[in-house]
């Protein structure tokens, strides 16, 4: 359902233009600026307090924002209602109208704009077989279980054909194993229906596995926008490095500029050459390394020397909690295979930077 | 439950209980049974007969006890329809319409005539109907009773309005509702066990006034109240107990009706 907006670019369901929200002296939203694609699943990353709701609650028109415009397909919706605007909400508790059955609530919003009550129902029907829920048309969502009622609460907002459909952490009131499933499901019904998808959740595993961009937000401002490996791997900032996976951020030094690469002293004094997310210049910094593409190897060599405090067991992979001379901690993280000697708490261990997956960072 | 505060740990609490009880259903049981009494004295026991029962609807009262019962259910039922209808604008606004300006002044307002003497009402209504020169009669019984009825209707009403998050009216003009649409097809239907639980409590109340109305109501003009009290100012005569009895069912009536809505709504919550 790709449409052509007013200004000729294709494919631009979203445009927020920086959007502003401000609730008496406090700002929540500060200037947000992004593009949400026809079909995209777009992902809006951050701690709890970051302004994700607000964001979503302003898109959906249920907050009047302070300053910015929202553009649907090229038309600026920012002053419209919420019932004049062609986005429908997934909301965090579901919201079923609790006084009508399952199909009386996915043809709520099909009765609003003015379809027949026949072809409302089929359309209902038609929704409900897609979120595997044809057989329980006639129940009230008190007789739901909880993952039911998601279900439910995505099909009455898919129904109407949104142009975009907003997501408030619908997988949170979910137990841990059902949530994998309904990631999985919930994908494929983004797929097949092809309408751009914002997504909201704290939770950057969520974010990882089913987004094809994520915004990571903190304190009212976007952080980096970015497909999941770009964000992951590419951080361009401290907050995005440590929010997004864990992380060793290791204090250095920046000896030499060469572009987007630069040469730094690692603690303990040797020189490595790595990745810088911003221009950069001489002076003090951060290296982001993950704890996976560090490498153990026999103390001296390597790029650090540490010594290990404690490991922890996870199964598949072990921990390695380990301290540099200056006392900085590190954590290596190695594959739990045959054969993987894990070092004794206390022992030195060298440990080697996989070139290339390290970055520099500035803020 | 709290062990400690177990009132029934209470030296003399059962006796207290006790005589509680007696003292407040003892006369309405004397009241119902000797409705059934023979003989037409009120305090020796006839036999069993329905001749009272049968003196209310057809004895030489009956013209006035009909006309009495005419005007006191329909004013109970206007009164109660249109102060429902004002308690629910209220209890609206004070729970949608966010923080404005005397929104406490209000409330205030509203359960005033909960906490006004009745006498004080019915002196000053009197007063106001007399002084902006309005004829007392059915007219004046009317509005006084919705105006005392308005708070009796909004305590169920805002009751059941806290517990009606506002996320099914965002919802609804969500899936296109207008604001109008959102209220009639969600908001009132969620709303409607407190809405007849209001209402059921406000006709009741309109039913049973006696002081007010006494005051307002035009020479000639009763309501069942104040004609069981004109009867019984000549001396009471066992139709009396039999009229007060019916009048009493309905209340029982309607009062477990407006606890049982009230009380089905939540627990659908
Ligand atoms: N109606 C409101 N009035 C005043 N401040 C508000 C209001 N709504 C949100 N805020 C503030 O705006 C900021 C952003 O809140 P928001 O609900 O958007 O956070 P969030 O990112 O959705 O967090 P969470 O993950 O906990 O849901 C918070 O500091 C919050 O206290
Ligand atoms: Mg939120």
């Amino acid at each position: 359902m790709a449409q052509v907006d007013s200004s000729g670019g294709i494919g631009i369901a979203v445009d927020v233009d920086d959007v502003v929200k401000r609730y008496g002296t406090l700002t929540a939203l500060h200037g947000v600026s992004f593009d949400i694609r026809d079909g995209e699943f777009f992902t809006l990353l951050g701690p709890s307090g970051c302004g994700k709701t607000t964001l979503l609650r302003c898109i959906a028109g249920f907050e009047e924002v302070s300053g910015g415009a929202i553009r649907l397909h090229g038309e600026d919706i920012a002053r419209l209602p919420p019932h004049r605007r062609q986005v429908n909400t997934v909301f965090q508790q579901y919201a079923l109208f609790p006084h009508m059955d399952v199909l009386a609530n996915v043809m709520f919003g099909l009765l609003r704009r003015g379809w027949t009550r026949r072809d409302a129902t089929a359309r209902a029907r038609e929704v409900l077989a897609l979120v595997r829920l044809a057989d329980f048309a006639e129940r009230r969502p008190a007789q739901l279980s909880g993952g039911q009622q998601q279900r439910v609460a995505l099909a009455r907002a898919l129904a109407p054909g949104p142009q975009v459909l907003l997501l408030d952490e619908p997988l949170s009131a979910l137990d841990l194993k059902l949530r994998q499933a309904v990631r999985v499901e919930l994908k494929q019904i983004q797929r097949e229906t092809d309408i751009a998808f914002v997504f909201v959740t704290h939770d950057q595993e969520e974010a990882l596995t089913m987004s094809d961009r994520i915004a990571v937000m903190s304190d009212g401002r976007v952080q980096q926008i970015g497909t999941p490996r770009e964000v992951y791997e590419a951080p361009v900032n401290r907050f995005v490095a440590g929010f997004i996976g864990e992380t060793n951020l290791l204090d250095v030094a920046i000896r030499s500029v060469d572009g987007s690469r630069a040469e730094v002293l690692l603690p303990g004094g040797r020189p490595f050459a790595c990745a810088a997310a911003a221009p950069v210049a001489a002076g003090p910094g951060h290296l982001s390394v993950r704890p996976e593409r560090i490498e153990l190897v026999a103390a001296g060599e390597g790029d650090l020397t540490a010594t290990v405090r404690d490991h922890v067991y996870l199964g598949t992979d072990i921990q390695l909690h380990a301290r540099l001379a200056d006392d900085e901690a590190v954590v290596v993280r190695i594959q739990n295979a045959a054969g993987s000697a894990i070092p004794e708490r206390g022992a030195e261990i060298g440990l080697k930077l996989e070139a290339g997956a390290a970055r520099l960072l500035t803020d | 439950m709290a062990v400690a505060t177990d009132l029934r740990r209470f030296a003399g609490f059962r006796a207290m209980t006790v005589l509680c009880l007696v003292v407040l259903y003892a006369p309405l049981i004397i009241v119902a049974i000797y409705s059934f009494n023979a003989s037409s004295s009120i305090t020796r026991w006839g036999g069993f007969s329905f001749k009272w029962y049968v003196d209310v609807f057809t004895g030489p009262e009956a013209p006035k006890f009909r006309q009495a019962a005419i005007n006191s259910f329909a004013i109970a039922t206007g009164a109660a329809l249109l102060s429902t209808a004002f308690a629910t604008a209220a209890a609206v606004a004070m729970s949608r319409a966010g923080r404005f300006r005397g929104k406490v002044a209000s409330l205030a307002l509203i359960n005033l005539p909960l906490m006004v003497p009745e006498i004080v009402t019915a002196v000053a209504s009197l007063v106001f109907f007399i002084t902006i020169g309005f004829t007392t009669g059915l007219m004046t019984i009317f509005i006084a009773h919705i105006v005392f009825c308005i708070p009796f209707a909004y305590l169920p009403i805002s009751a059941r309005m806290q517990g009606v998050s506002d996320i099914y009216e965002q919802a609804a003009m969500d899936l296109y509702a207008t604001p109008w649409q959102a209220f009639r097809l969600i908001l009132l239907p969620l709303m409607a066990p407190g809405i007849l639980s209001g209402f059921l409590l406000a006709f009741i109340i309109s039913l049973d006034d006696f002081l007010i109305t006494n005051f307002v109501k035009g020479a000639g003009v009763e309501t069942l109240p104040t004609a069981i009290f004109g009867s019984v100012k000549q001396g009471i005569k066992p139709n009396i107990m039999a009229i007060s009895t019916l009048l009493l069912c309905v209340s029982v009536v309607f009062v477990t009706l407006s606890w049982i809505i009230g009380r089905a709504g939540q627990s659908r919550k």
